[in-house]
């Protein structure tokens, strides 16, 4: 019973990463109708700079409570490159057939690989002091990381938080009305490209602080942005892209899979996932509650 | 005069075709023999061009999972050796072509369903998914070790068993790539310029268009889908007894994103930019990979370069200079 | 009997009757003209017709069949076509392919991988044929997203004409285009219209063009038909007129 808990909270842990990383996805193509094929890689540099600065200021020493506000420079740093990004390399493609942006992206995510290693290498890169502070709880007689229930905390409490910010502020509005008609949005004096920038950068910070967040339990290494990608595709399939209600239930369900798949069948994981996403294709093609 | 065939793309593809047809013929007589191996390992990446932009140029759908195909069509050679313990040429390109083709039919069936986005990144993960089966049924494909293909028999064992392999290569087998380079120019040029073709270049400018004036715009874009990859799966087949070896990692995405690269570099709104793409970037990849450690970095500034800069690619690029140029006399 | 019928066609969206319950004819060889001002439903109805929408009741009956479900792609197949009002080409192929196209498709060749487009005669000649009635063949080879208004609108009907279709739709054929080509557009379209005694429904906004071209007018107000008959009862309908210049009378 205690490993049955277990595994349920190991599907939410995936679940909350995954809602970041695909709900980030899901903004900035909700806002612009853009996919940024190197949003995995904000991911992963947000992992390896989080993981980067708690070294250097842990500097081999344990961690403390305090310590957990170093987290978020991943998801400050990923957003910065997203603001710079998508000024220069997306909105000259904004009049140009869909393909190039894609290039664009893909061409990004290459160097954004590199660029990764150039800096950290090509060893993991780890956390594990801040980890370590939390200690284990006990559910039912099995020990289990607290840090771990601290992640799936902040998932939910994102989640939370960005569902406020779009449906309660001005600024949510704003944005919602300009991915609904964003021609009447910039009619009606909205200054279309600073909503923009600030979906995507916004979108990139999501994507950042999952990284941020999840590597203190595991290790930053390379070709998790891609890995990343992959899976957030999935959680987009199902839940719909361009809904954040989408990429949350898409995310819970895609963290269930997975971890049905990783227990009973562990060679094919990936492709049962893949194969349940094409089923849902083929059903529902806009996802559960996708715009079309 | 009204219903008479128009000879003109037909006589002037053949008279820039042509020469270069003769200089491929000749190069092995000319050049070292790395060289001539050099060259037909180009070509080869050059048919997988062709086919990866039937997709793209032609049907207007990107796909960043191609090394499927590729890898599937190696991998079949290779299941070939280790199975039926076979070493002929003709096995290798049949099984591979046929292998690439089921594999292109099952994943092209989901992924045309979809525009362009999800159309892209669909392509993408099942490859990846492919990849993943690649590196787990380790039993089978050998998993990161991957499996050997010795050097093959050409013509039924009329041609075998060389002492030398780049001999070999650059001299018997190169023909042979080059064999099939030339068939795969020509089918490929006769379908896009075919009425399936057309329909095809209907479905990329307007797919709501193209359903209104009766094209099966979901069966057309499969069947490109499936000729797509077995264009590929073919270059993956004449690609691997060369290098002796197939491994995962030419399943893996950053070999699609090869194959997407020297598409754009080329220009993938002609027929021909792939093709020089493909040659430029394999001598880009031999010189560069011996320079930096950080090839994909450079790969990707350049194809970021491309899109901002250059985006009809080189043999765009070239194409309305020299109109410029004739305009200016 | 007629051509096409609907039966309490039906489109909502939301709370918006865009069509309402919509009994619509059109009778074999005639030239019917759709009114009605911006939002009246003309577009939806034959958005409905063609097969872009799918209804939410009633049904669209072609030659007596039912082909309320079926797609697009079986429509078309089954003899109808239509021109768009916000004009819809293959701008990247040349006007003589995106006509050569529809004969290919018509034909059925379109799944022909391995011969050559252009060594089919006899599609070549009806597309030069086509060409030559619309008033195109000397554009033949320019692509078509740079062609002129009045040319892509030619060509958009042209296209749908290459079909031959038993039904002709044609949306705002003349929109977009400046006043003095208007006429010459009209008259050309009609022509091959008239000459090959294809039925047509035109959805025009222009009166002249209307109360010129057409044999009967059908004028539709907020999703329903208003009125019908022919173009001079019409110009006496008041409140046909009413509602869509705001005046008592056209004249």
């Amino acid at each position: 019973m205690g490993i049955l808990i277990i595994r349920i909270i190991n599907a939410l842990l995936d679940a909350s990463i995954l809602f970041l990383i695909a709900g980030g996805l899901s903004l900035i193509y909700g806002v612009m109708r853009i996919v940024n094929l190197a949003h995995g890689n904000l991911y992963a540099l947000g992992a390896y700079v989080s993981a980067w600065t708690i070294g250097k200021v842990l500097a081999g020493g344990s961690a403390g409570l305090v310590d957990l506000l170093l987290l978020p420079a991943g998801a400050l740093v990923a957003g910065a490159v997203g603001a710079v990004m998508e000024p220069t390399l997306l909105r000259p493609l904004y009049k140009r057939a869909e393909e190039y942006q894609l290039l664009v992206t893909f061409g990004l995510l290459l160097v954004l690989e590199d660029v990764l290693r150039l800096i950290w290498g090509p060893y993991p890169l780890s956390a594990s002091p801040l980890f370590e502070y939390f200690g284990t709880m006990h559910i039912l007689g099995v020990a289990y990381p607290a840090y771990n229930l601290l992640v799936i905390a902040v998932g939910f409490a994102a989640a939370a938080l960005i569902w406020a910010f779009v449906y309660k502020t001005k600024f949510g509005v704003i944005l919602r009305a300009t991915s609904q008609d964003m021609r009447m949005a910039s009619a009606l004096g909205v200054n279309v490209k600073r909503v923009y920038v600030q979906a995507f950068t916004i979108g990139c910070m999501m994507a950042g602080l999952g990284g941020a967040i999840i590597v203190p339990g595991q290790t930053a290494v390379l070709g998790m942005g891609v890995e990343a990608l992959v899976l957030s595709f999935v959680v987009v399939v199902i839940g719909g892209l361009g809904s954040l209600e989408g990429a949350l239930i898409g995310a819970i369900i895609t963290g269930f899979v997975r971890m049905i798949g990783i227990t009973f069948f562990p060679e094919i994981e990936l492709a049962m996932l893949y194969m349940i996403a094409a089923a849902v294709l083929l059903v529902r093609p806009a996802g559960l509650f996708g715009r079309a | 005069m009204p219903g008479a065939i128009e000879a003109g793309p037909v006589k002037r593809a053949l008279a820039i075709a042509v020469p270069i047809a003769a200089v491929l013929i000749l190069i092995p007589y000319v050049v070292p023999p790395y060289q001539a191996y050099l060259l037909s390992s180009g070509l080869t990446y050059a048919i997988a061009g062709l086919g990866f932009n039937l997709l793209l140029g032609y049907t207007g759908l990107l796909s960043f999972g191609h090394a499927a195909y590729f890898g599937m069509g190696a991998y079949a050679v290779a299941f070939l050796v280790k199975y039926l313990h076979t070493g002929s040429m003709e096995l290798f390109l049949l099984g591979g072509v046929i292998a690439a083709a089921l594999v292109s039919a099952l994943i092209g069936f989901v992924c045309v369903r979809y525009t362009r986005i999800f159309f892209s990144i669909l392509a993408m993960a099942l490859a990846q998914v492919l990849w993943s089966l690649a590196l787990k049924f380790y039993w089978v494909t050998g998993g990161t070790d991957g499996l050997r293909v010795p050097t093959p028999t050409l013509l039924g064992g009329l041609v075998s068993n060389p002492e030398d392999k780049l001999d070999f290569l650059s001299g018997p087998y190169y023909y042979l790539v080059l064999l099939f380079f030339f068939a795969a120019v020509a089918v490929m040029w006769v379908i896009v310029n075919s009425p399936f073709g057309k329909a095809l270049q209907a479905i990329r400018d307007n797919e709501t268009r193209a359903a209104f004036v009766a094209v099966r715009v979901r069966r057309s874009r499969w069947i490109a889908f499936v000729v797509s990859g077995a264009f590929t799966g073919l270059a993956g087949a004449l690609w691997v007894p060369a290098n002796g070896l197939i491994t995962p990692d030419f399943m893996y995405w950053t070999f699609s994103g090869k194959i997407v690269f020297f598409a754009v570099l080329g220009g993938f709104r002609t027929f021909a930019g792939p093709i020089i793409g493909a040659v430029v970037f394999n001598y880009l990849e031999y010189f560069a990979v011996a320079t930096t450690d950080y090839w994909q970095l450079v790969l990707g500034a350049i194809l970021v370069f491309l899109v901002m800069a250059l985006p009809t690619g080189l043999v765009g690029t070239l194409g309305r200079l020299a109109l410029k140029l004739r305009s200016a006399d | 009997m007629s051509l096409l019928e609907t039966r309490k066609l039906r489109k909502y969206f939301g709370f918006l009757h865009a069509v309402d319950d919509v009994d619509f004819s059109v009778r074999p060889g005639e030239v019917l003209a759709l009114i009605g001002s911006n939002g009246a439903g003309k577009t939806t109805l034959v958005n409905l017709i063609s097969g872009l929408l799918r209804a939410d009741g009633g049904q669209v009956l072609f030659q007596g069949t039912d082909v309320t479900h079926l797609s697009v792609v079986d429509r078309i197949r089954g003899g109808i076509a239509r021109s768009f009002q916000l004009v819809n080409l293959f701008d990247q192929m040349t006007t003589f392919d995106n006509i050569a196209l529809s004969i290919f498709s018509r034909e059925g060749k379109t799944q022909k991988l391995m011969s050559l487009a252009g060594a089919d005669r006899a599609v070549r000649r009806e597309a030069l044929e086509v060409l030559s009635q619309f008033g195109l063949e000397t554009k033949r080879n320019v692509l078509a997203g740079v062609l002129s208004q009045g040319e892509r609108k030619l060509l958009d009907v042209g296209v749908a004409y290459a079909l031959r279709p038993k039904l002709l739709f044609l949306d705002e054929p003349t929109s977009g285009v400046s006043t003095r080509e208007k006429a010459p557009i009209m008259d050309i379209i009609s022509a091959v219209v008239r000459s090959e005694k294809i039925t047509a429904v035109i959805i025009e906004h222009d009166m002249d063009v209307v109360f010129g071209y057409s044999d009967r007018i059908v004028a539709m107000h907020q999703g329903a038909i208003l009125a019908q008959g022919t173009p001079q009862e019409i110009r006496r309908n008041e409140q046909v007129s009413m509602t869509l210049i705001g005046a008592p009378s056209f004249d």
